[in-house]
C-alpha cells in the first residue's frame, strides 16, 4: 500500500482512537426517523406561500420596515429548509449547536454592518 | 506496504514511498512534506512580491518618473499587496510550520485530512498561477490596490476579473487548511494532552483556523459579487444601479481585518515558542496568552469597520467601531506583558531566533501603538490614506508577522532539515534586517504625518530626502534578506548535522529525531504536564514501555491517576 493511503490510514485510525470529545461525534442524518411525503410537500407549499408573501410585499411601501420584513420572511424560509429539508431537526445537538454559531456571528455583522446604513 | 516501524527508521525526507523522486512529494499527503512543498512556493512568492517593494522605492527615490510610468506603478503595488497578503502574509506560518509542527505538537501522526490537506495545496497553486496569468492576458494586471475598492475595480479596464478569482481560489485553500486543523486539534490530541497542556503555538493556530472557517466565505462572496458587477452588471455595489458603494467596504473589511489576525496570531504563537526555550523557564501567563488569543479572534471580527471612518459611513457606527478598535488592544497588550515577564529573572541564552523575537516586540509594539492612533476618529481623519497608514501595516504586518517568519524558520530549521546554520552569521543578518526595516519604514510614519498619501506615483520636493532615507533603508533590508536566506540555504547543503534537540525545548517537537521520521512518533506519547516545563519530563515517549496501555488512544482514569 502506498505511503499516502497508510499515512491517510493512521490519522483516521487515531481520529477513531484519540476521541477525547466522543460526545460531539455527530451521527449521519436521517437514521431512526422516517419524514412523509406529506410533511416535505407542506413545507415546500409554506415555501412557495412565503415567496408570494414576499413579492406582494415589495410593492408595498413600508418605509424602514421594508427590510426588515423581507429579511424576516427570508429567516423563516431558511430555518423551514435547514430545519426539514436539511434534516437540522434529526440531528445531533452539536450540529446545532454550530448552525446556532454561525447564525450568531452572522446576525452580529447584519447589526453591525447596518448600524452603519439606518444612521446614515 | 510499508511497515510503520521501517517508515520510522528513516526521516520524511529519505522516505521513499511508492512515488519516487518528484512525486513523492507532489502525491504525499505527509503533513511535514506539504508543509516544505508551501514552504518552496512561499517562498518563491516572497521574493517576487519582495523585488516589486524594492522596485516602487527605486521609482520613489526622485520626483516624477524614475523608472517606471504611472500606470505600470498603479500595477506594482496591486501586485506587491496581492502577493504579499495572499500568497505570502496570511498561508506563511500556517500552511508551513503549521502543518509541519501541529501534529508533532499535540503527539498526532498526521493532520486529521490528510488528502483534503494536500488538496489544499493544489488549490494554492491553482489560485497563485491565476494570480500569475493576470499579468500577461487581457489588458495587463490589476490596478485597483490588493483592496479592489469598487467604483474603480468595476469599472477598470484591467485585469480585475481574474485577479480577484485567483483570491477566491485562494481563499478556499485557507478555508480547507482551517477546518483541517480544527479537527486535528479536537481529534487527534495525544493522550493528557488537555486544552491548557497544548503548546502556545497550537492555541494560536486554532484561533486563527476559527477565523479561517468563518471569515473567509465572506470574501469569497464579495470578490464573486465584484466579477459578477463586472461581467453581468447586477449593481449590488453600482450606485448608478441602485447598489452601495460602501456595502463593498464593509464586506470586504469583515474578512480583511480578521484576515490581519490570521496572519499575527500563529506569529504571536511562536514568539510564545521562542521565548519559553530561550529564557529557560515556563511562560509567563500561559492560561492568559491561550485565552488571549481566542479574544483577539472573537473582538478582531468587530472592528472592521475602523477601515472606513472616511467613507461616509454614519457616525454612530464609527464611534461603535473606535470603541471596538481600542478594546482589542487588551489582548494584544496582554500578551505583550506576558512575554517580558518571561524574560525576567530568566536563564536567557541569545540566539538567533531570540533576537527576532526581541526584535519583534520592538517593532510589533511601535506597530500596535500606531494602530490606536488609526483607531480614533480624530487622529485617523488626519493621517487616513497617508504614508502613515502605509506604516503602520507594515509593521504590523511586515515587522510582526514577517519577522517572526524569519525567526520561526531560524528557531525550526533543525528540526525541518536536520541541519545546523552559522549563529553569527545569523545574528547579523538579523541586525540588518531590524535596522533596515526602520530605515526603510519609520520615515513612512513621519511623511504620513506630513501629508504624504499613499498610492502616490509622484511627490513633492519636500518629501524626497524622507523617500532617500527609505529607499536605502530598502536596500540594507533587502541586504539582510538576501543574506540570511544564504547563510540557511549554505547551511542546507553544507551544514553541521543538528541534534534531536538544540535549544533545550520542552515540547513534543524537541523529542523527536531531526529531521522527524515519517509518522513522527514510534507509538502516540502520553503527556502528563504543561508545554513549557524545564525541570521534569512532561511526556511518556514509549507508553508500552512503561507499561501503560494505549487503551485505544486514552488512558483510563486508573493511569491518570497513576501519572
Amino acid at each position: 500500500m502506498s505511503e499516502q493511503t497508510q499515512t491517510g490510514e493512521l490519522a483516521a485510525a487515531q481520529a477513531h482512537a484519540a476521541h477525547a470529545d466522543e460526545h460531539s461525534q455527530g451521527h449521519a442524518e436521517g437514521h431512526g426517523h422516517n419524514v412523509s411525503y406529506g410533511t416535505y410537500f407542506m413545507v415546500w407549499l409554506g415555501l412557495v406561500a412565503l415567496t408570494a408573501v414576499t413579492v406582494t410585499i415589495a410593492g408595498i411601501h413600508l418605509g424602514s420596515l421594508t427590510l426588515i420584513t423581507a429579511m424576516l420572511i427570508a429567516a423563516v424560509k431558511t430555518s423551514l429548509v435547514g430545519y426539514h429539508f436539511m434534516h437540522l431537526k434529526y440531528d445531533n445537538v452539536i450540529i446545532k449547536v454550530f448552525v446556532l454559531v454561525c447564525l450568531v456571528i452572522f446576525l452580529t455583522f447584519w447589526i453591525l454592518t447596518f448600524s452603519d446604513l439606518s444612521f446614515r | 506496504m510499508a511497515n510503520g516501524s521501517l517508515a520510522n527508521e528513516v526521516s520524511y525526507l529519505e522516505y521513499q514511498g511508492k512515488h519516487k523522486g518528484i512525486m513523492g512529494w507532489l502525491l504525499s499527503v505527509d503533513h511535514k512534506r506539504i508543509g516544505l512543498m508551501y514552504l518552496m512556493a512561499i517562498m518563491i512568492f516572497f521574493f517576487v512580491a519582495m523585488t516589486l517593494g524594492v522596485l516602487m522605492r527605486l521609482e520613489m527615490l526622485t520626483p516624477g518618473e524614475t523608472i517606471m510610468k504611472p500606470q505600470t506603478y498603479n500595477s506594482v503595488f496591486t501586485l506587491h499587496g496581492v502577493i504579499m497578503v495572499f500568497l505570502f502574509i496570511i498561508p506563511a506560518i500556517p500552511a508551513v510550520f503549521g502543518n509541519f509542527m501541529l501534529p508533532i505538537q499535540i503527539g498526532a501522526k498526521d493532520v486529521a485530512f490528510p488528502r483534503l490537506n494536500l488538496f489544499s495545496w493544489y488549490l494554492y497553486m491553482v489560485g497563485a498561477i491565476l494570480a500569475i496569468v493576470s499579468l500577461f492576458i487581457g489588458d495587463g494586471p490589476a490596478d485597483t490596490g490588493w483592496t479592489f475598492y469598487v467604483p474603480y475595480s468595476i469599472r477598470s479596464a484591467q485585469n480585475v476579473s481574474i485577479t480577484t478569482l485567483a483570491a477566491f481560489v485562494l481563499g478556499f485553500s485557507s478555508i480547507l487548511t482551517g477546518l483541517n486543523f480544527v479537527v486535528t486539534i479536537h481529534r487527534l490530541r495525544a493522550p493528557g494532552m488537555t486544552w491548557f497542556r497544548m503548546p502556545l503555538f497550537v492555541w494560536g493556530l486554532y484561533a486563527t483556523s476559527w477565523i479561517q472557517v468563518l471569515a473567509t466565505p465572506v470574501i469569497g462572496i464579495t470578490l464573486a459579487l465584484i466579477m459578477l458587477e463586472r461581467l453581468m452588471g447586477v449593481g449590488v455595489f453600482d450606485p448608478a444601479l441602485g447598489g452601495d458603494p460602501i456595502l463593498y467596504q464593509h464586506l470586504f473589511w469583515i474578512y480583511s481585518h480578521p484576515a490581519v489576525y490570521i496572519m499575527i496570531l500563529p506569529a504571536m504563537g511562536v514568539v510564545s515558542e521562542i521565548l519559553p526555550t530561550f529564557s529557560r523557564k515556563d511562560i509567563f501567563g500561559y492560561k492568559q496568552i491561550a485565552i488571549s488569543s481566542l479574544g483577539i479572534a472573537l473582538i478582531g471580527y468587530l472592528v472592521w469597520g475602523h477601515h472606513m471612518f472616511v467613507s461616509g459611513m454614519s457616525d454612530t457606527s464609527r464611534i461603535v467601531f473606535s470603541l471596538l478598535t481600542f478594546l482589542v488592544a487588551i489582548p494584544t497588550g496582554v500578551k505583550i506583558f506576558n512575554w517580558v515577564a518571561t524574560l525576567y529573572k530568566a536563564s536567557i541564552k541569545f540566539s538567533a531566533p531570540l533576537y527576532y523575537v526581541l526584535g519583534f516586540i520592538f517593532i510589533f509594539s511601535i506597530g500596535g501603538l500606531t494602530g490606536l492612533v488609526l483607531g480614533a476618529l480624530a487622529t485617523d481623519i488626519h493621517v487616513t490614506d497617508t504614508y502613515f497608514v502605509v506604516a503602520h501595516f507594515h509593521y504590523v504586518m511586515f515587522g510582526g508577522m514577517g519577522i517572526m517568519f524569519f525567526a520561526t524558520m531560524h528557531y525550526w530549521f533543525p528540526k525541518v532539515f536536520g541541519k545546523m546554520y552559522n549563529e553569527k552569521l545569523a545574528v547579523i543578518a538579523c541586525t540588518v534586517i531590524i535596522v533596515g526595516f526602520n530605515v526603510l519604514y519609520f520615515p513612512f510614519f513621519i511623511m504620513g504625518y506630513m501629508g504624504m498619501p499613499r498610492r502616490y506615483y509622484d511627490y513633492l520636493p519636500q518629501f524626497q530626502g524622507w523617500h532617500i532615507l527609505s529607499t536605502v533603508g530598502s536596500w540594507i533590508l533587502v541586504s539582510g534578506i538576501v543574506f540570511m536566506f544564504g547563510n540557511l540555504f549554505y547551511a542546507l547543503l553544507k551544514g553541521p548535522k543538528a541534534s534531536m534537540n538544540p535549544w533545550g525545548g520542552t515540547t513534543l517537537e524537541w523529542k523527536v529525531p531531526s529531521p522527524p521520521p515519517l509518522e513522527n512518533f514510534d507509538e502516540i506519547p502520553v503527556v502528563t504536564g504543561g508545554p513549557y516545563v524545564h525541570d521534569k519530563a512532561t511526556y511518556i515517549m514509549h507508553p508500552s514501555k512503561e507499561g501503560i496501555k494505549a487503551n485505544g488512544g486514552v488512558k483510563t482514569v486508573n493511569q491518570e491517576a497513576a501519572l
